[in-house]
């Protein structure tokens, strides 16, 4: 099973809580996996039960494991880094993204939100990739940590109200 | 104001005891407790409502259901309280404003209690606010300080922490004096004034210690930044001066960065501009940067910056959000003015500032490279000194002077000279400093860094001719005005040396064969130093160094050729060298007169000039003999302070952690 995802949830959450009216919301629950399988950060717009978000992302490591061991060791340098729908629920969509270092980035839309194409989706999961890699290069940051970092928090906070 | 805090504070007490009928045991708030908590309150109250001077003893005054501090200013009094989280969230829900759903003025003080009780390690219950009761000096009023300092490891203490600068600025005044004159000072600020301590939530800024002990000069930083700045705050700094720094030298970890901190609040005192950075404070970021980087133009790597920073003792969230807001293009490395930005908002932090949600403009790299191209230490200070003038460097240009004053201490004497010139150019390119800087000048002289400058200042004051002989000494740039006095001199000289010489040539100079006029010249010369010399004597004896260039200058009739003070000595002996052998040419052409049968009329009249020449050699002689001794005596006096300023460097130096 794995380590639980209890991880945190910012308070962060409540801010951007409009619950029913607002923006069309892009990702419901955004998360940050460590290579270890463990979470370094996940978000949920806490509309409803966030546990059930993240169930969502923990099994859906799986897939992403799937996926990436089906690539295969002769297509690592080809391989993308978008693993692109990983599974859908009657309610949701998962998505995935893997960076080299073996770190995950899933995210879960909502399944009406049917605005969103997989172009829009790149391109968050690059915005997310950018983010981390400024996150990764403050030397205060400890690879393996939660990320707690203010900007990272602001980027997904756009990601999870407002269209890209 | 006092008497109205104290007031509002009752009422604020006798509101909360009134209205806390809802949960939380009643509140017996000490005097100091009251006005602190009931100014923090209104603080928050008023951050939320938008009006900080509103009154807040009025808002105190208020209802408790009317008046209430808003969740965000009161979240972030807690959080900077450097409690963890759990420990907040159980404050909040004892003191009961969970249960009522908001903050008011009883909440609120409860709150600040528990607080209290949790960093003095109290277990966080209702029990400890009456446990409390009996330290609440402790936590809240000045003493805290004291109990404080005894902490080595920890840097916390009672502390303002106030969004407001002035406040900031008094807070700052308020940790050199142990708290215990905060309240006499800074009468304006008072309503968001610092409550004598606050509460415990920002931390202490022991900054004064390893200021102190790095610059010696810390005395000095107080009174001349806010003297030049903020003459509001003049009567504080002379006051918090002083007894301010000592207690804090007992602080046994000192860090650098909090004398840097120290600084920061000394020069932060803008009303609107704490993240501005000021030029010592600037020229201690780049001397750190230079300590870790010796080439000012690349970069800072991260895991240097990360040791570095790391020393100043805050959280690694709090510096990973610094460095976060700092490192502009996010490349894992610092570049000179990403790293003042850094430094600066460490300084910030540990003066109980919050940490903005965005970095200032002020702090931005394109603002900050603008501002402050990349000065060298010694050399380009003076370049920056010559840029572009913006007005709101101008002050920065003051505490850049006093800064040049109190660093140059530290450097040999030519290079005092050079600071010394330096302030003449500046007061040539900065008009509006001039008055500023001179008052400043002799104002920052406090302690035995700012010695060497007081010769200066004391020069400042002292004839012209010694000022004009002081600029002359600066090597780097031969100040035009000493022309004017030499020219004056020079002036003097051939005046003197002319008028004189007319009854000479009656009295016989002239028939003495052509080997001798040149001689005369001297010896004319020497009277007219001498004459020259004396009153300069009997006005400025101790700036005898100062004056001997003139006296040389005087004497040889020559422009100077930048007389160094080291040299007055060999121009002592040599002017001395040079008078016997005048005083000898005397009775030499006298001798040679002699012979002369023609007229011996002239010939007796050529003695009794003579002679009287002679006597007044031997006046001039003595004089100049005395002189001699004197500056000798000075020159041996100078050395020894810098022998002991010397001492004091090295004494000091061990202390900083670098």
């Amino acid at each position: 099973m794995g380590r639980g995802l209890g991880g945190r949830v910012t308070s962060g959450g409540s801010r951007d809580a409009v619950p029913g009216a607002g923006p069309p919301k892009m990702a419901v629950c955004i998360a940050v996996i460590a290579k270890e399988n463990y979470p370094l950060y996940i978000r949920s717009t806490p509309t409803e039960n966030e546990l059930k978000f993240h169930y969502m992302v923990h099994t859906s490591l799986d897939v992403v494991d799937e996926k990436i061991s089906a690539m295969g060791k002769a297509l690592v340098d080809q391989r993308e880094l978008y693993l692109g729908l990983l599974y859908p629920t009657e309610d949701y969509k998962v998505y995935g993204y893997v960076t080299n270092s073996k770190v995950k980035f899933v995210m879960v839309v909502d399944s009406s939100n049917t605005a969103l194409r997989d172009n829009e989706i790149r391109s968050m999961f690059r915005k997310l990739h950018n983010s981390y890699t400024d996150v990764m290069c403050n030397p205060f940051y400890n690879p393996g940590d939660r990320i707690q970092s203010r900007a990272f928090d602001n980027m997904v906070t756009s990601m999870m109200i407002q269209v890209c | 104001m006092e008497a109205a805090g104290a007031a509002a504070a009752a009422a604020a007490a006798a509101a909360a005891g009134g209205g806390c009928g809802s949960g939380p045991p009643p509140l017996l708030l000490s005097e100091g407790e009251q006005q602190c908590y009931s100014e923090l309150f209104a603080r928050c109250a008023g951050a939320a409502g938008g009006g900080p001077g509103s009154g807040p003893p009025e808002a105190a005054r208020v209802a408790p259901g009317t008046a209430t501090a808003a969740a965000g200013p009161v979240a972030d009094l807690f959080r900077a309280s450097q409690l963890p989280a759990e420990t907040l969230h159980q404050i909040t829900e004892l003191c009961g404003a969970k249960r009522v759903g908001y903050f008011g003025p009883t909440q609120f003080y409860i709150a600040l209690k528990l607080i209290a009780a949790a960093q003095s390690g109290l277990p966080v219950r209702i029990e400890s606010i009456k446990c409390e009761l009996p330290l609440p000096r402790f936590m809240m009023s000045k003493n805290d300080g004291e109990i404080r300092f005894g902490n080595p490891a920890e840097l916390h203490g009672a502390k303002v922490q106030i969004p407001y600068l002035t406040t900031e600025k008094n807070s700052f005044k308020r940790m050199d004096d142990e708290d215990k004159q905060q309240e006499t000072q800074s009468p304006t600020m008072s309503p968001l004034a610092s409550p004598p301590s606050s509460p415990p939530h920002y931390q202490r800024v022991p900054l004064s210690h390893g200021y102190s002990k790095l610059r010696s000069s810390a005395e000095q930083m107080h009174p001349a930044p806010y003297e030049a700045r903020q003459p509001l705050v003049q009567p504080e700094g002379s006051s918090s001066g002083g007894p301010g720094t000592k207690p804090l030298r007992h602080q046994a970890s000192l860090i650098r960065s909090f004398s840097v901190e120290r600084e920061l609040q000394d020069n932060s005192s803008y009303p609107d501009e704490p993240w501005r950075i000021t030029e010592e404070q600037r020229e201690y970021y780049v001397n750190q940067f230079r300590s870790l980087q010796p080439d000012p133009s690349s970069f800072i790597s991260g895991s240097v910056a990360k040791n570095f920073f790391t020393k100043s003792k805050l959280s690694i969230p709090e510096l990973s959000y610094i460095w976060e807001l700092s490192d502009a293009d996010c490349d894992g490395a610092l570049t000179l003015p990403e790293f003042c930005a850094a430094f600066h908002l460490i300084v910030a932090r540990k003066n109980g500032y919050p940490l903005p949600e965005g970095l200032p403009p002020t702090l931005q790299p394109e603002y900050l490279q603008a501002a402050f191209p990349k000065p060298k230490w010694d050399c380009q200070l003076f370049d920056s000194y010559s840029e572009s003038l913006p007005a709101n460097q101008q002050p920065r240009d003051l505490n850049r002077m006093e800064t040049s004053v109190k660093d140059m201490a530290d450097l040999p004497v030519p290079t005092q000279d050079v600071t010394s010139d330096d302030k003449q150019a500046l007061k040539s390119t900065i008009n509006e400093a001039l008055p500023k800087d001179v008052s400043e000048d002799p104002a920052t002289p406090k302690d035995s860094n700012s010695l060497k400058a007081r010769p200066r200042s004391r020069s400042y004051s002292s004839t012209s001719i010694e000022e004009a002989m002081k600029r002359g000494e600066d090597p780097p740039t031969p100040p035009p005005r000493p022309q004017k006095t030499h020219s004056r001199a020079s002036s003097l000289d051939l005046n003197k040396v002319f008028q004189p010489s007319v009854p000479a040539t009656k009295s016989g100079l002239l028939p003495p064969p052509p080997a001798l006029p040149p001689r005369p010249c001297p010896s004319q010369s020497e009277q007219v130093s001498e004459a020259e010399l004396l009153p300069q004597l009997s006005r400025a004896p101790s700036q005898a160094a100062e004056s001997s260039p003139a006296k040389k200058d005087v004497l040889y009739s020559q422009p100077p050729s930048k007389p160094i003070r080291r040299k007055f000595r060999p121009e002592n002996q040599a002017a001395e060298n040079q008078e016997p052998s005048t005083a000898a040419s005397g009775p030499a052409s006298a001798a040679t007169m002699k012979p002369h049968p023609t007229v011996q009329k002239q010939s007796s009249k050529q003695k009794k000039a003579i002679q009287t020449a002679i006597r007044k050699n031997k006046e001039a002689n003595a004089v100049l003999a005395r002189l001699n001794s004197e500056l000798q005596q000075q020159l041996k006096e100078v050395h020894q302070e810098r022998i002991a300023l010397e001492n004091q460097l090295e004494q000091l130096r061990p202390v900083t952690v670098l």
